[in-house]
């Protein structure tokens, strides 16, 4: 068992390496398909991803009931992690969730399980951290949508493969819908709810 | 005593998570406005409290704050909410609109065309753009869940069949995305145009009815009009009497008791650039010397 | 040949300058402390750390003082440190059957366990000016007696011990307590967060709206149960001790009214409630507040609502003066373009309108 004191550090400067992560996020947020890197550095629990930890210490705290996968739930240092660094609280429930981490992309729970908001509150939605092998390799994407300046492009190698078969949802259900940040390492790629696939090539 | 301690940007990092995680929020939901927890601030609500707390969650020592209102810079509102940045944060602030990363406005959209590398932070006083035809928050809340605007077209159509015109000169409703209908702030509609298809993220923060709403770049942003009455911006039908533009927002000032009044442009970063490559306008006091000493340059 | 005005930061730096020397007023007059504020001028000071939400007699004089008096302008300068504290959490539910009463007074029965306790009130003063204040008047020492052991229970317990009036919710003790500062509000709201918004309210606006109640928009026949004026403990659960430790005392008053009473076919008819609560010495505020919180059950307790002070979102969205007084003069603060867009428009319409009806040109359009 680790002690808090051997628990993997969180920002060096809460502040500042804050900021720095959330404008990542943003950018990535509101240019879906642009490929952003998460500069400060924290420690990274279990099978937590560098980027998926600085999303947590900026993001995360009493208010944001989280959901963990299966994969990141059996290490108990990753639970402790974010106990003590965000006070977020881990529910069972996705179905209640601000935030959803999942490691294993394969395991990916079907996507009407997680919060989708509701009409008169579509913001009360989950927004889903999904760690994936590579953000520069894999599968070519094109997107387009808000944020994109007519088609966007990005190389990704993602599980499930399925994933943005399984964001059709979103256009069926707007303005309630799913928001994806998918992460590579200390890279990010948002996928908010508005944004559509046009074409997936072959790896 | 209990003597105070602010934080970097004044505000403290838990309203700062909330904010943020409000901005991601109405980032994805283009329009929508995502109530948020808005903190009392240290100067009125009105004064720009909502632009200020999107400001303060987004800004890092990297940026370059440029704060304008009614287009200046140097209205005094905006010499104070780029001294308070300034001292809070220690940011470097900047009139040039080219050279900033983040533009808090009130009541302007700047003439030079805003770039990717840019955000708009709007200071927004009614968010809700159906308030004015229905108080009840209830009732403009399941509107916007239903995309029922009959209501605000009924509005436009009343005005142009009492007036011959969409009566609505400034904070003239939009359409986002062909989804939410937006109030844009009270900008004058000559200013919305510049709004669809904007390279720049454009952040909109209002903080006594406590909303943050927003429009990616790229996104369409179409101005509410009818078929046989389109939208038409406004614009006084004059050059600026300093720079000699022909196609920007222009200020009235009223010069004597007798009718006398000139007009020049609101946006006074465009205006003195304008100037300063050598444009005149019918009254410009030339050859144009001071821009030097008057911009303000870092930790003003 | 024209140059735009400049030199913005001057005329602010001068500005402040000169609200600091007008604060100050005649230099010969010596300079008011933050003692004699919070002593001399005790109910002023009250109502900012109430509509302020932060119970500190040094930092509401010290705001009233920068504020030349302005009490909102106080509250306001109270709200915007407080918004900077970090927060820990809430305290135990204060014991206002336990408190140290100072004053109280029922109009509803005559005599009650306890007795009435006149306590400072200006309720029996004549309203003379009194010349002898305006010279270093020194009173008289109070009167004094033994302190009473007995206790003054509330009237509304006493009420409810016979079922005569509605209980009190009794919130579960684990249930999260809203906090209106920390949560966007969203409507309807429920009682806490009402409470919490009216608290923090306008001693002004609750007053008038409680008024209107009286005068029948939205009448509630309030009769004033208890209106009781004292010192509390308050204590906060410390999770890692696993007890509750006190925190020191504070000054509240506390008023609950009587109302019109409820019943159905399946119970018992009983009288209900209305809830006032503020720090310090604040009667006028709580009977407001009572009054107000009242009329804001409506929907509550099935009945039409009529009256502006039974409409939440009406109520709610404008009982702040912080708020209220930001928006209202903001109206100051320069609408050059949006004047502009307007005047363009109204200046078109009136050339119309020239054209259409064939009359002589309007004023400006003569220019």
């Amino acid at each position: 068992m680790t002690t808090i004191a051997e628990l993997p550090p969180g920002f060096a400067d809460k502040v500042l390496s804050a900021q720095s992560t959330f404008r990542s996020v943003m950018d990535a947020m509101a240019r879906p398909g642009s490929v952003r890197r998460i500069a400060p550095v924290a420690g990274t629990p279990g099978p937590m991803m560098r980027g998926t930890a600085a999303i947590a210490l900026t993001l995360f705290d009493h208010d944001t009931p989280l959901w963990l996968d299966a994969r990141l739930r059996e290490s108990p240092d990753v639970l402790k992690w974010l106990k003590f660094h965000t006070g977020a609280p881990v529910v069972q429930d996705s179905s209640v969730v601000s935030f959803a981490l999942i490691a294993d992309g394969a395991a990916l729970p079907p996507l009407e399980r997680f919060a989708l908001g509701s009409n008169e509150y579509p913001d009360r939605s989950a927004t889903v951290i999904l760690q994936v092998e590579s953000l520069s390799d894999g599968c070519a994407y094109e997107l387009r949508g808000p944020g994109i300046d007519g088609t966007a492009a990005f190389q990704a190698a993602i599980k499930p493969a399925d994933l943005f078969e399984r964001l059709r949802i979103n256009e069926a259900l707007f303005p309630r819908g799913i928001d994806v940040v998918l992460v590579a390492d200390a890279t990010v790629v948002a996928i908010p709810r508005t944004t559509r696939l046009v074409t997936k090539g072959s790896q | 005593m209990n003597a105070p301690a602010y934080n970097f940007a004044y505000l403290d990092e838990q309203t700062k998570r909330m904010i943020r995680r409000a901005i991601l929020k109405a980032i994805a939901i283009p329009g929508y406005q995502v109530p948020f927890a808005s903190r009392e601030m240290p100067m009125p609500y009105g004064w720009g409290t909502g632009g200020v707390q999107v400001t303060a969650a987004i800004l890092g020592p990297d940026d370059k704050l440029k704060v304008i209102d009614q287009g200046s810079d140097d209205t005094t509102n905006a010499i104070s909410i780029r001294k308070f940045f300034a001292k809070t944060a220690g940011v470097a602030t900047t009139t040039a609109t080219e050279d900033a990363t983040v533009i808090q406005t009130r009541h302007r959209i700047p003439e030079t065309t805003l770039g990717a590398g840019q955000v708009l932070v709007y200071q927004v006083p009614i968010p809700e753009p159906l308030r004015y035809l229905e108080p009840r928050e209830t009732e403009t809340r399941r509107m916007h869940a239903l995309a029922e605007y009959g209501l605000m077209h009924v509005k436009l159509y009343e005005d142009i069949a009492r007036f011959g015109h969409i009566a609505t000169a400034y904070a003239y409703p939009v359409k986002v995305n062909a989804r939410y209908v937006m109030d844009p702030s009270p900008t004058p509609k000559f200013d919305n145009p510049k709004m669809d298809n904007c390279a720049a993220l454009q952040l909109f923060g209002a903080g006594r009815e406590k909303r943050i709403y927003a429009i990616p770049p790229y996104t369409q942003v179409v101005s509410l009009d009818f078929e046989d009455h389109p939208f038409e911006p406004y614009r006084y039908n004059a050059p600026c009497a300093l720079c000699g533009a022909d196609n920007s927002y222009l200020d009235e000032i009223v010069t004597d008791d007798k009718g006398g009044r000139m007009f020049v442009c609101s946006d006074t970063d465009f205006c003195e650039g304008r100037q300063a490559d050598g444009h005149h306008g019918s009254l410009s006091a030339a050859p144009y010397k001071e821009k030097a000493q008057q911009q303000e340059t870092s930790n003003g | 040949m024209y140059v735009a005005v400049k030199g913005g930061e001057r005329a602010i730096e001068n500005a402040h300058r000169l609200l600091a020397h007008a604060r100050r007023g005649d230099r010969n007059v010596p300079e008011v402390t933050l003692g004699q504020i919070s002593e001399q001028l005790g109910l002023a000071v009250d109502r900012v750390m109430s509509e302020g939400s932060l119970y500190d007699r040094e930092l509401a004089a010290l705001a009233i003082k920068q504020a030349r008096g302005d009490m909102i302008e106080a509250i306001f300068l109270v709200r915007a440190f407080r918004a900077t504290l970090p927060r820990f959490g809430a305290s135990e539910p204060v014991d206002t059957g336990a408190m140290r009463v100072e004053r109280r007074v029922s109009s509803t029965f005559k005599d009650i366990p306890g007795g009435q306790i006149l306590g400072p009130t200006f309720d029996y003063t004549h309203r003379l000016l009194d010349p002898q204040l305006a010279e270093g008047f020194v009173p008289e020492e109070p009167a004094t007696a033994e302190v009473a052991t007995t206790a003054t229970p509330r009237v509304t317990d006493i009420l409810g011990r016979d079922g005569l009036i509605e209980p009190s919710p009794q919130a579960a003790p684990d249930a999260p307590v809203g906090d209106l500062t920390r949560e966007p509000l969203n409507f309807p709201a429920d009682r806490d967060l009402r409470l919490q918004n009216l608290a923090r309210g306008d001693e002004g606006f609750l007053l008038a709206m409680g008024y209107s109640t009286q005068r029948g928009y939205g009448r509630n026949h309030p009769f004033a149960g208890e209106i009781r004026f004292g010192e509390v403990d308050v204590e906060f659960f410390a999770e890692d001790v696993g007890f509750a430790v006190p925190l020191g005392s504070i000054e509240l008053t506390e008023c609950q009214m009587v109302n019109q009473f409820k019943g159905s076919a399946t119970e018992a008819p009983c009288f209900t409630r209305g809830y006032g609560l503020a720090f310090g010495q604040s009667e006028r505020k709580t009977m407001s507040m009572a009054l107000v919180d009242r009329a804001l059950r409506a929907r509550e307790l099935g009945e039409e609502v009529r009256a502006p002070a039974q409409d939440e979102e009406f109520v709610m969205s404008h009982s702040d003066n912080v708020q209220a007084t930001g928006f209202v003069e903001h109206l100051k603060l320069p609408h050059y373009v949006d004047f502009q867009s307007e005047l363009g428009l109204l200046r078109k319409l009136r050339q119309e309108f020239v054209e259409a009806n064939d009359v002589e040109p309007l004023q400006e359009a003569a220019e």
